[in-house]
């Protein structure tokens, strides 16, 4: 039997309680106690009374129930103060809500948030108000929402939906909608004591199903406990190896943040041997170039987070052009003085950010598509966010690669290093390659910034956080040589998250420190010397 | 030098502004003309032509890491300061703000505290976030005999003559939040995780012995972990937090993180799929403030303890939102429990004043035991002997517009406690400052005050 919906929105179905109906025992329609009083019951501060409300809800024919149940997941049913009409807050606008009526949906217009009563929820509910609308779910046409349905019920199947689950099961046409209905009904039936179900569940990876077998362990019955004892043991190994892989991605995702804030400096530091101590804020500036492109384009980050890549390397490229020209260029050849004036600067475009944005930290928007994991199996997930900016640091770099290899600018770069006054004589515009070189570092800078902006906090100290880090990578790689800082970036990334998880986050940093220092006390020219008269330089 | 920063020049006494920014200072003299308008129509008061003004001294950091959380607070004194003047000032003068900047450095703290007390003489002090600020304040305002008012949850195993702690002490915050979840959502194994500083570990060598000895929980169900200020690199912590709570029991995380590293870790925990319902997070540091640096959607069901939260439903809390907009100027502007930390702070002292009948410090100490003024949250606070006040308890859970929704809250306030029931070293220790007692450690089990010796005890 097929049950007609029309999906209202991606989550709710219309027929929410047709289709509930159809599996509940008809209780007979004539003390169908009306919408008013239904609400009302949910009207109670006991928590434990308000649960009872809502399987009242639930059981009710009334045609609204499934808004109601979803406005009260999402805490938008409230109560008018004054007349104790129960409405739903549609949107917020300052101290104003607009608000429509719960018992018939008719617009009302604005009222003032100090007129409204939140109908609040906690955790339980929570859980319960989901389970009711994923069961709903299962009926939805979509597949994909099917199976976050059916994975969500896992571990939290309730006595009255065993009945419906179990038909339901025998309709789905999707096998891996199949399975997970499985395994939620086993979970279930292994938290009755079921041995059987344990069959069911061997092998799988997944969380709750864990948390049941690990209860399980510790049964009264010796015949359970042993039989979870040792789905646990064949679980543990493939977990092991899913941990591993985890935590070579945890490191990888690290160091493509170290590549990225260090990538820059490499050329400004490693190629032209200037010591850029403002490089931390030409990230900062790249990351809030990212808020400011999300202001302009409200509605739409992701579309402002793709823009806000050309537009983060011209405000850092332009910023660096104005650090060269009006004081790198006269400090040539006295890195001290350099040291301390371009850390001067990096303290004035902090101030800078503060006074004229704010002293606090401003809030970038992750697009959707950015935002969750990719799930390869059950106990490997990778955050989507970091896959991406570990994408975008690979991308970077090889357009780096590409600069310093193939084109005039980086022919002409690396002969203005390797020897300026032959170069000169060989018809090379130095000073130009200068102000071009800084620009591009300084830019690179800002593309870092820019993806860092999806990973930490866009604030005025954003750069100062990771100037230190950018350092130790380009020396521990081995000044002036790309390859080697995206060598130690990844390797100094993949060994902090090996040690981190015995060592705590504090001493992990601190152990990599040690080690780059002792690694230069061996290596003082990092871990890709550059050889040659170039070197000596 | 930003405007925000006080030079350090000694002001004579005018109407000149010290530093304030110049906004303000427009600010001041429209709020002034109005209080000449005011006085001009009711005639009941008057500013005695020659009488100074009282100087209140606002210690926040205005620019630092710490600028997130501070730079409200030192716009709370200041619109507290205005709304007193318009209300007729204090024993007939006028209140005047003097900020300084500590830039989130906290031996600076030391120094412009004692510029503060010696320079500008102000007659209280309103100030100070990290407890690590509050220990480098602590000699110079006991030395110079100040009054400072903190408005943040501590760690408590301190009790000054000078201070008066109207933030949270954990018996207000850690303690009751750690019941809630053990007792309403059925939690049996902890995850403790922090800022490594002094709060966090102080608050968690305290909960552990909690726990160990009021739940019998053992060793291997909770999992502490202490991470940098400003730590952005959540991935293995939060898996190993999902980890954690695969293993058949209850689990939560008590949160003790600081400052702005709590947005990539509830960015991490929501990317990573952990869900409150499975494993709630609850934070002692983590506000409406705090949280509109994040995305709120994917925390909704995360769990905060507070003595206020914005959401409370009373009058007067709303009344403080509509001024706190006004005073901003932004419609999305929010508050938070150290802003009526500072609110009650404040009342208290401008109370204690009013019945002292003066601003000198003994006599204003002396009469602000056992004042009262009402809460934000329909209630009243009271200053206890011992410089702690007390404070209703409540436990919010996230909602998806960054406020909190309150889902638990203790019947009564609950008196602040200056030294834990749990520690060994400081079970024995009361703090009352009341005379002839007067001693902010009076061990009852030995029958003397302890003086310094207490807090290394306490260790």
């Amino acid at each position: 039997m097929r049950i007609p919906c029309y999906v209202v929105t991606t989550r709710i179905v219309t027929c929410l309680l047709i289709s509930l109906l159809s599996w509940l025992p008809m209780t007979g329609a004539a003390q169908e106690p009306d919408g008013q009083a239904l609400l009302e019951a949910l009207d109670t501060r006991s928590f434990d009374d308000k649960a009872a409300a809502i399987n009242a809800i639930i059981e009710s024919e009334q045609p609204r129930a499934d808004v109601w149940l979803q406005a009260m997941l999402d805490s938008d049913l409230q109560r008018l103060k004054d007349d104790g009409r129960f409405v739903i807050a549609l949107e917020t606008a300052g101290l104003d809500v607009t608000i429509e009526d719960a018992l018939t949906g008719e617009a009302m217009g604005e009222v003032s948030r100090r007129n409204l009563d939140r109908l609040t929820i906690n955790n339980a509910l929570r859980s319960q108000l989901r389970s009711a609308i994923s069961l709903v779910e299962l009926y939805n046409g979509d597949q994909d929402a099917r199976l976050d349905a059916a994975e969500g019920l896992i571990g939290d199947v309730e006595d009255a939906q065993v009945a419906p689950l179990t038909n339901r099961l025998d309709e789905e046409p999707s096998a891996a909608v199949r399975e997970r209905l499985n395994q939620a009904l086993a979970v279930y039936r292994l938290n009755q004591g079921d041995v059987d179900a344990i069959e069911v569940l061997a092998g799988s990876l997944n969380s709750q199903v864990r948390v049941a077998l690990n209860r399980a362990t510790q049964s009264d019955d010796p015949l359970v406990a042993d039989a979870a004892s040792a789905a646990i043991a064949d679980i543990q190994q493939n977990l092991k190896i899913n941990r591993g892989l985890e935590t070579l991605y945890f490191g990888l995702s690290l160091g493509s943040v170290l590549v990225l804030a260090a990538i820059g400096l490499a050329i400004t530091f490693g190629v032209m041997g200037v010591i850029n101590m403002a490089h931390g804020e030409l990230i900062m500036l790249g990351a809030y170039t990212t808020w400011m492109m999300q202001q302009l384009l409200p509605g739409q980050p992701g579309m402002a987070l793709i823009l806000s890549i050309p537009a983060g390397f011209m405000v850092s490229a332009l910023a660096g052009i104005a650090i060269e020209r009006g004081v790198i260029q006269f400090l040539k050849g006295r890195p001290l003085e350099t040291l301390l004036a371009t850390f001067g600067i990096s303290l004035i475009l902090q101030q800078l950010v503060r006074t004229v944005i704010s002293p606090q930290n401003r809030t970038v928007i992750t697009p959707e598509w950015m935002s969750g994991s990719l799930v390869v199996n059950d106990a490997l997930s990778l955050t989507l966010n970091r896959l991406y900016v570990l994408g975008f640091a690979l991308v970077v770099f090889a357009a780096l690669m590409l600069i310093m290899r193939r084109t005039r600018l980086g022919l002409e770069v690396r002969a203005v290093t390797q020897n300026r006054a032959m170069a000169r004589s060989m018809g090379i515009r130095a000073t130009r390659v200068d102000i071009m070189t800084f620009a591009l570092g300084s830019g690179v800078a800002g593309l870092a910034g820019v993806a860092l902006s999806q990973l930490t906090n866009v604030g005025p100290n954003l750069g100062q956080n990771y100037i230190i880090d950018s350092f130790m990578v380009v020396v521990f790689g081995g000044v002036g040589n790309l390859w080697g800082t995206l060598v130690a970036g990844m390797s100094l990334g993949v060994i902090n998250q090996v040690i981190e998880p015995w060592a705590g986050a504090v001493l992990a940093k601190i152990i990599v420190l040690v080690f780059i220092i002792l690694f230069i006390q061996k290596r003082p020219k990092g871990l890709f010397p550059q050889k040659g008269r170039a070197a000596e330089g | 030098m930003s405007s925000q920063t006080v030079s350090n020049s000694h002001q004579p006494l005018s109407h000149s502004v010290s530093g304030t920014s110049c906004y303000s200072g427009v600010k001041r003299k429209l709020s002034m003309t109005l209080l000449a308008a005011a006085i001009g129509a009711t005639g009941t008061q008057a500013f005695a032509q020659d009488d100074d003004p009282i100087k209140v001294g606002i210690l926040h950091s205005l620019s630092g890491t710490m600028a997130i959380s501070e730079t409200v607070l030192k716009d709370t004194v200041e619109m507290l300061i205005e709304q007193q003047n318009e209300a007729g000032g204090l024993l007939g003068r006028e209140i005047e703000p003097v900020v300084v900047d500590p830039a989130s450095d906290w031996p600076l703290f030391a120094e412009k505290a004692r510029e503060l007390l010696e320079q500008e003489e102000v007659d209280v002090i309103f100030g100070n976030w990290t407890s690590v600020s509050r220990k480098s304040v602590l000699p110079v305002v006991e030395e110079l005999n100040g009054l400072l008012f903190y408005p943040v949850q501590y760690e408590g195993e301190e009790s000054s003559e000078n201070v008066f702690y109207t933030g949270a002490a954990p018996n207000q915050q850690a303690i009751p939040a750690v019941n809630y979840l053990h007792d309403e959502v059925g939690v049996e194994r902890w995850v403790l995780a922090g800022t490594d500083y002094v709060y966090p570990r102080t608050t968690n060598r305290i909960l552990e012995a909690y726990l160990q000895e009021e739940f019998g929980v053992s060793d291997e169900d909770i999992m502490v972990n202490y991470t940098p200020f400003g730590h952005s690199d959540w991935q293995n912590i939060v898996s190993e937090i999902g980890r954690f709570g695969s293993e058949g029991k209850k689990t939560a995380v008590v949160s003790t993180v600081n400052g702005d590293a709590n947005v990539p870790f509830y960015r991490e925990l929501s990317n990573q799929g952990i869900d409150a319902v499975d494993i709630p997070v609850v934070a002692f540091s983590v506000g409406e403030q705090e949280l509109t640096g994040i995305d709120a959607e994917p925390l909704v069901g995360h769990l905060a303890a507070w003595n206020y939260f914005m959401s409370v439903d009373t009058d007067a809390n709303y009344d403080f939102i509509d001024a706190w907009l006004e005073h901003t100027g932004e419609d999305d502007a929010v508050t938070n429990d150290p802003m009526e930390a500072h609110y009650i702070g404040f009342n208290m002292w401008v109370e204690a004043v009013e019945k002292a009948g003066t601003t000198d410090v003994d006599a204003v100490k002396d009469a602000i035991i056992g004042v009262s003024v009402p809460n934000l949250s329909g209630g009243y606070a009271a200053m206890m002997p011992n410089h702690h006040i007390t404070k209703p308890v409540m436990i919010g859970e996230i909602q998806d517009n960054g406020q909190f929704a309150v889902v638990w809250e203790t019947p009564s306030t609950v008196a602040g406690d200056a030294w834990s029931d749990y520690l060994p070293g400081s079970r024995d220790l009361i703090s009352d400052w009341r005379k002839p007692m007067e001693c902010g450690n009076y061990n009852v089990a030995e029958n003397r005050c302890m003086g310094s010796e207490a807090e290394e005890q306490a260790e």
